[in-house]
């Protein structure tokens, strides 16, 4: 049996499966940021039209999945399978939202990496010939991650200046197996995250807790395929904020596969502007999934991207894992993106 | 790390000093001055506006000393549930830090807020239940050590 | 007028000053919030038993009263109020008599809140 595998841990997709089209909806807050060109919608109700942050957050993916699928002009029962996921107990947001689509469904949790796991994983099951066309889904919201990790929405609390702030919104990407839909760009490599703990316990630095986890899977990725960040027009973190941001620039910089700052971007740094008092940055599953559905894949269809790594970053702790005093365990998953030439 | 006893060897525990140094290093500092400034002008009004109830209660509304301090803290009560039910009392306590949530007000603030937040889950294992959620320790280890001193205080009164 | 002022000053220096020390343990320590307030009942019930803050309060007015100290304060005068009077019951009973007032209005406005207004979303 012929292993689709190059070295230690990367994943090679000989097919090259295609992400024929995607749809980024997002809230209030994030529509005023400077990627607000790139969004397909932007919402201003924070309830979306529904009686609880919860049930919002579910239409938000709901309404991302089914944009998707119409950009693609693909029907939902052609839809092999939806993956998805979100920050929620019991992912809610996701189930609550493909109880909808009708489609077969594979919830996933990976934090804030929830976007490029379930990319990865489609992207797998695609090129392998297990779907045909599969929808990945991610999305967070400001209010329902605030209640269940930390405080009610009215309770008066100060932020310090290392905490990120959750992007209400969701993004959605439709791959696919099949040669006749025009491709947004086409996923090559897989490199799925190793959990790396460096011992941080800060829920308000999750930056720190992610950056180590990054640059471990960034450098494996490099070594894996012989390639040096040169080879990519853009490395994308999802949502390390400043903090995780300069980390991962200093532990690549130690590793010797140094990072060119011109080449590096955080969505997590690219969703809010600093005037827009987040602090750190933005976070959450819908801080990577906006910014890669509406900015980036616009870039590639502008023609201005040829090959990037999206990776993005996940803070594995629970409310539960911090009150019994644990470190925080993190997590990234990359994927390579190229056009389709 | 499920052996209890296993302590990281000492290069691991190297790594993760350097990595703490340079964590320490990378993250931004809260202001330190601005925000005790902050903090004692918030805690300063806050308690003010409570000596203020108190003076009306002794001048005013015949009230002895000890129903006056009763009466400004359910005064304090009543305008930060207010507040906080109209949606300004967090604005309040992201300028003010510990200086809006050391007085009572921040104890309010801490039932109403969950209060409301989980009204949607029901008006019993909702709002009901998590009333509590973030006051409730203070309850609970306030009465428990008075509970401590007044047995203490029976034994051998001073 | 002059005491009036006076009695206004005092409660805004001294209550201020206690905040201070909160927000102080709050950007310099790694205390939450939750775990300052618990310490600061559980101080003001002892520094109320051993007598040091019944005079702070006799001088600051509400700068004393106000903090969470000033609640804790108020669970050891009723308790040792209560002993006085009914003898080791009293440890019981004393402590949510005196600051009854304070949690059922917290409980009240916070339920009569909770039924009247909806959460708002962050700016």
């Amino acid at each position: 049996m012929q292993l689709n595998r190059i070295g230690q841990h990367t994943i090679l997709l000989p097919n090259r499966p295609r992400i024929v089209s995607s749809a980024a909806i997002a809230g209030k807050k994030e529509g005023a940021g400077p990627l607000r060109d790139d969004y397909d919608q932007i919402i201003d109700d924070d309830l979306f039209g529904e009686e609880t942050w919860e049930k919002a957050e579910s239409r938000f993916q709901y309404a991302a999945a089914d944009l998707a699928i119409r950009k693609s002009g693909l029907t939902h029962e052609q839809i092999d399978a939806a993956l998805g996921g979100d920050l929620l107990d019991q992912i809610m947001a996701a189930s609550l939202a493909v109880r909808e689509l009708h489609t077969p469904f594979i919830g996933l949790y990976g934090a804030c990496s929830t976007m490029a796991e379930s990319l990865c994983l489609a992207s797998m099951l695609t090129d392998g010939g297990y779907l045909r066309h599969a929808v990945c889904t991610a999305s967070s919201h400001f209010c329902t991650a605030e209640r269940q990790y930390r405080f009610p929405l009215e309770y008066g609390c100060q932020r310090p200046p290392t905490a990120q702030w959750t992007v209400t919104g969701a993004g959605s990407a439709v791959v696919s197996s099949d040669e006749r839909l025009p491709a947004i760009c086409r996923s090559t490599h897989v490199t799925l995250g190793r959990i790396v703990d460096m011992a941080i316990k800060d829920a308000n630095n999750m930056g720190a807790a992610m950056a180590p986890a990054a640059a471990d899977t960034l450098s494996r990725h490099l070594s894996d395929t012989g390639r040096t960040a040169a080879d990519y027009d853009l490395i994308i973190t999802g949502d390390l904020g400043r903090v995780g941001h300069d980390l991962l620039l200093t532990l690549m910089q130690e590793r010797g596969m140094p990072l060119d700052q011109t080449r590096y971007i955080d969505c997590g740094l690219e969703v809010f502007s600093p005037s827009q008092d987040t602090h750190a940055g933005g976070s959450g599953c819908g801080c990577s999934a906006v910014t890669l559905c509406g900015h980036i894949f616009h870039r590639f269809q502008k023609g201005e991207l040829r090959r990037v790594l999206f990776m993005a970053t996940g803070a594995l702790l629970s409310p539960t894992s911090s009150q019994q005093g644990d470190t925080i365990p993190g997590i990234a998953h990359a994927i390579a993106l190229e056009a389709d030439s | 790390m499920f052996d209890k006893k296993a302590k990281p060897g000492p290069a691991r525990q190297r790594q993760l000093d350097r990595y703490a140094q340079l964590v320490d290093k990378l993250s931004p500092k809260s202001a330190l001055g601005q925000g005790l400034v902050r903090a004692f002008i918030t805690g300063g009004s806050v308690c003010t506006l409570g000596q203020v109830f108190i003076e009306l209660g002794q001048r005013y509304l015949d009230m002895t000393v000890t129903t006056s301090v009763t009466f400004a803290s359910m005064m304090i009560v009543f305008i930060t549930a207010l507040l906080t039910g109209v949606g300004v009392f967090d604005l309040i306590a992201k300028y003010g830090g510990a200086g809006a949530f050391v007085p009572i007000s921040g104890f309010a603030n801490a039932m109403v807020s969950p209060a409301m937040e989980f009204r949607r889950e029901g008006l019993v294992l909702g709002l009901g239940a998590k009333l509590f959620t973030i006051a409730g320790p203070v309850l609970v280890w306030g009465i428990s050590i008075s509970v401590v001193v007044g047995v203490i205080y029976a034994i051998m009164p001073w | 007028m002059t005491t009036l002022l006076l009695n206004l000053f005092k409660a805004f220096a001294v209550g201020g000053a206690i905040c201070v020390i909160g927000e102080f343990l709050v950007l310099k320590t790694k205390l939450t919030p939750a775990r300052i307030l618990v310490g600061y009942i559980v101080l003001g019930v002892i520094l109320s038993a051993v007598g040091i803050y019944g005079p702070l309060v006799d001088f600051a007015g509400a700068g004393a009263t106000i903090p969470l100290t000033g609640f804790g304060h108020a669970l050891t005068t009723g308790v040792k109020k209560a002993v006085q009077e009914i003898g080791i019951l009293g440890a019981f009973t004393g402590g949510l008599t005196s600051t009854a007032a304070g949690i059922a209005a917290a409980v009240f406005f916070g339920t009569l809140t909770a039924l009247l207004f909806k959460p708002h979303p962050k700016e």
